[in-house]
């Protein structure tokens, strides 16, 4: 690993515990950083930027839907509003941030120095800001951003303006900086354990960022390949999309779901992991089932790949494909059911206490079962015929991957943030953040069920009168959500700045190497020498 | 459908300690509101609604059970009150159970979901056939078979515009009501056939369970047999670009004499109303006729004051296409504008309108607003132009 250690013109013999940072200054220390911690923070922060986009982007969308008629935006710009929202959301805010976790957190969990290709893991972080910058960019090309939805289905996709191919090569970038992050991690995993740390030894949060990784390096390219041919039909006169030319407008479907399943585990998983090391840190009691937890992802990661039609029940399928994809989808429950078993075997006659990290991951918990049942009953053809495209999916999803990856992702900062900064953040304003965080999420999302089975079509700027009042009340929960996160950001900013000192170890349950081997805060060069642990 | 009843009452109140685990106090305010599936006007609908009440309270009954136990060790094993952790951390008979439980559970909801996606995929033997397309925005309806074979007609959103932009008080199927409501026989198996002119669609009426997409260049088909006397609604559910929320499906189902008598009155209509493309028009007539025209087809993309949104949609008003020669305008209509190999917003018309009503509203774009042409242009002169 001396490359690694080069770079930083290190000696790489130094003392573990008190290699400092000795390059570049100010903001080409970012640019040109190959440090995992340091990446790891830029990964953070940019997820948080685009958080705060995409939720302006909610808002927006909110307050057209807070009353009928139309009063703020025109239905082309609201469509390209819930189309941006869906993107960065997505590839900008939720999977950026648990890259942000792999990079500070596997090398500290596993023994390791950094990560294995430390240059290309720069560049994996510095491809996403271009890519950024093209998805807001095409809101002010000719036609605007592509009014789409995320999922871009063709053939709508050719009637878009430039916004359109913006949007596909900013989804080329934000693919090849996944591909370059997973081939990395997945090769600092197999490869940079320290002696003694098996696999079957790994904390359960690295367990999980292996599998995911497989599943970019597995999906990526088909996303890839599936926008690639939406570009090739708008501009070069192919027609794979266009049954006018011999193609089919449902093959992009399943090529983007054949993507799109796979993407939804790629968000869960991470997400899977950083509960799994909160709960039983703070159940005081080691995790249930560690082996049948491996298992039990790596089977979710298999059966995700055979599922992906479930999202399809309307185009028309023969009856034999409706019913495999039905099959194949209600087993996913067995192992998703395993996992929500061993978490609550673990808090089961634990010593709980319940510091914030612990409130967001039972809220994890508690909602993305919620979420995991609702998927369920829309797994059920007959039952999605009637809720395909309505808010009760919107609903659906949002209890995913709000309930479930955003909750995890603030239980995994509260949890790491005094290991990374040194600092404690202020409790009572986290059980502040957490309280109301679950309370407005709720009340945006648990009427939007209500909202799809009376029947609310999504993707709607304007809507019959019935459905007003739960439309307000979902709007009301939406603004306070907004300004609660608002809160989280103080709150960060007050930790880092004037946080009360944390000690090595400020959660006692907790069990893995960074809390075990490594002093708080981090510092900047750890496990030169790897521990050993056998 | 004595049990389905209770069954129904029992996820009511299931749904409603859900609400209450929730702790928004919402489930009171719920009772009051459209909260459920719309009631079923159809079997088939009743069987999709049973199931989902069934699956909805195992899933209550499910969640309850696990987050009792959970909440119990957050009210029991806390360290506060002095728990001392155990360490056990696995225990193979558990973990066997807490596997093949649910998938054995699963089983169970599979079999008679199995029954109800394949009667709902039988479309064999209908009693009436109507082809549904789905156009940017609004639906066309093609009675192709049985009872009203050749009754053919577009249905549009019948809401005004100054109820969608609030400066007139909304109806009460504000967004809901179209201008033509498809009109089928209560008790007869109707088979749809879906397709679409342009993007993706999707042709959904809830009461019925009935909803598929519609995808331009290929036939998908559903079937429902209505058993309710009554007009239900609702809308598009497929993101089909701008007006995506603005192209209502209105079904209304009559007994077997007034659909005759219905069938009867639009045969005759369509003897007495033909636009006769032989006669020569009046500008005045011309204008007027399409002025209508242009507030169903035109008016979303052009705007009512011409001015269109530029660059996706362009102005009218003061446009070279529309002020230049009146076959390069006869044109773009009829055969829509194509731009490197593929169709735009702007579609071929000539699908969609007759010879009289195109003459017309090309007459309406060339007199009015700041467009003065003087110019009436005759069905004749349209027909010519028809590949």
């Amino acid at each position: 690993m001396s490359a690694v250690a080069d770079t930083h013109g290190h000696d790489g013999h130094a003392d573990d515990h008190h290699g400092g940072y000795h390059g570049a200054g100010g903001i080409m220390r970012w640019v040109t950083t190959t440090n995992h911690k340091d990446i790891g923070t830029l990964y953070l922060w940019f997820s948080f930027t685009m958080f705060m986009t995409g939720g302006a982007m909610a808002m927006a969308i909110r307050l057209e839907l807070f009353q009928p008629g139309i009063q703020f935006f025109n239905p082309d710009l609201f469509n390209q509003f819930t189309t941006m929202h869906g993107l960065i959301m997505v590839f900008g805010a939720i999977m950026p941030a648990f890259v942000g976790f792999a990079n500070w957190q596997i090398p500290i969990m596993i023994g390791a120095p950094d990560m294995a290709f430390a240059r290309l893991n720069n560049w994996s972080f510095w491809l996403l800001p271009f890519a950024a910058s093209l998805l807001i960019i095409s809101f002010f090309t000719p036609g605007g951003a592509p009014g789409v939805g995320w999922t871009m289905y063709a053939p709508l996709t050719v009637q878009m303006g430039m916004g359109m191919d913006l949007t596909i090569f900013a989804v080329h970038l934000l693919g090849m900086s996944s591909i370059l992050g997973s081939i990395n991690i997945i090769t600092t995993i197999l490869n940079m354990r320290a002696p003694g740390m098996t696999l079957m030894r790994m904390p359960l949060f690295v367990w999980t960022w292996l599998i995911t990784a497989y599943l970019l390096v597995a999906a990526m390219p088909v996303l890839a390949g599936a926008v690639t041919m939406t570009l090739t039909d708008r501009h070069f006169g192919t027609s794979f999309f266009n049954a006018a030319g011999g193609g089919d407008p449902v093959l992009y479907q399943h090529i983007f779901w054949f993507f799109g399943h796979p993407e939804v585990y790629i968000i869960a998983l991470p997400a899977f992991g950083v509960v799994s090391q909160v709960i039983p840190a703070f159940s005081r009691k080691p995790l249930f089932g560690y082996a049948s937890m491996v298992y039990a992802t790596s089977a979710i990661a298999i059966l995700s790949f055979i599922v992906w039609a479930h999202h399809m029940y309307t185009v028309g399928m023969p009856v034999q494909a409706q019913l495999f994809f039905m099959y194949s989808t209600t087993l996913i429950a067995v192992p998703t059911g395993v996992k929500v078993f061993n978490w609550v075997a673990t808090m089961w006659k634990g010593s709980l206490t319940f510091e914030t990290p612990m409130l967001f991951a039972i809220g994890f918990l508690f909602l993305f079962t919620l979420g995991g049942f609702t998927g369920l009953v829309l797994s059920l053809v007959p039952i999605d015929i009637q809720l395909q495209d309505t808010y009760y999916v919107v609903a659906h999803f949002h209890y995913v991957m709000v309930a479930g990856a955003l909750f995890a992702a603030f239980a995994g900062i509260y949890f790491w943030l005094p290991k990374w900064t040194g600092r404690m953040y202020d409790e009572t304003l986290g059980k502040w953040h957490f309280w109301l965080t679950m309370i407005f999420f709720n009340m945006i999302f648990f009427v939007q069920h209500f909202l799809g089975l009376a029947g609310m079509p999504r993707r709607i700027p304007d809507y019959p009168l019935i459905f007003e009042t739960w439309n307000k009340i979902s709007s009301i929960g939406a603004f306070g959500f907004g300004l609660t996160q608002l809160l989280f950001l103080y709150l960060i900013l007050k930790a880092i700045k004037s946080g009360e000192k944390a000690p090595q170890k400020p959660w006692e349950g907790a069990d893995s190497l960074e809390w075990t081997h490594l002093p708080t805060p981090v510092p900047y060069h750890t496990f030169e020498t790897p521990p050993n642990l056998k | 459908m004595k049990a389905s009843k209770s069954a129904r009452s029992f996820a009511n109140r299931a749904g409603v300690v859900l609400g209450a685990v929730i702790g928004l106090g919402f489930s009171g305010l719920a009772l009051a509101l459209e909260w459920n599936l719309q009631p079923a006007g159809s079997k088939l609908a009743a069987d999709i609604h049973w199931l989902h009440e069934a699956v909805m309270i195992l899933c209550t009954a499910i969640f309850v059970g696990v987050f009792g136990f959970m909440f119990w060790a957050c009210y029991a094993h806390r360290k506060s009150k002095g728990h001392k952790a155990a360490q056990f951390h696995e225990n193979t008979t558990v973990e066997i159970l807490w596997t093949v439980i649910p998938a054995v559970i699963l089983v169970g909801i599979a079999w008679p979901t199995t029954r109800v996606v394949i009667a709902q995929k039988d479309t064999s033997n209908p009693d009436l056939t109507i082809k549904v397309t789905g156009y940017q925005w609004k639906w066309g309806y093609d009675y192709v078979k049985g009872e009203g074979e050749g009754i053919s007609f577009i249905s549009t959103l019948s809401t005004p515009r100054d109820q969608i932009e609030n400066r007139a008080p909304k109806g009460e199927h504000y967004l809901l009501e179209v201008d033509n409501e498809l009109v089928v026989p209560i008790g007869k198996k109707v088979r749809i056939l879906t397709t679409a002119a342009d993007v993706v669609h999707s042709w959904w009426v809830p009461v019925f369970g009935a909803k598929q997409d519609a995808i331009p260049g290929f036939i998908r088909d559903l079937w429902f047999k209505p058993e309710k006397i009554g007009t239900f609604r609702s809308q598009c559910v497929e993101l089909c670009g701008k007006e995506h929320g603005f192209m209502p499906i209105v079904v209304k189902v009559v007994t077997q004499d007034e659909y005759s008598k219905w069938v009867g009155a639009q045969m005759k209509l369509i003897a007495a109303t033909a636009d006769d493309p032989a006669k020569t028009y009046t500008l005045d007539d011309l204008r007027k006729r399409g002025e209508q025209v242009y507030a169903k087809n035109c008016v979303v993309c052009h705007q009512a004051t011409g001015k269109g949104m530029p660059p996706a949609f362009p102005p009218l008003d003061g446009s070279k296409v529309v002020l230049g020669p009146k076959d390069g305008q006869i044109t773009t209509v009829l055969n829509g504008v194509v731009k490197n190999g593929t169709p735009t917003a702007m579609v071929a018309f000539g699908k969609q309108l007759n010879d009289v009503e195109l003459a017309a509203v090309i007459t309406f774009t060339r007199n009015n607003w700041g467009n003065k042409t003087g110019e009436a242009i005759q069905p004749a002169e349209v027909k010519a132009l028809r590949k």
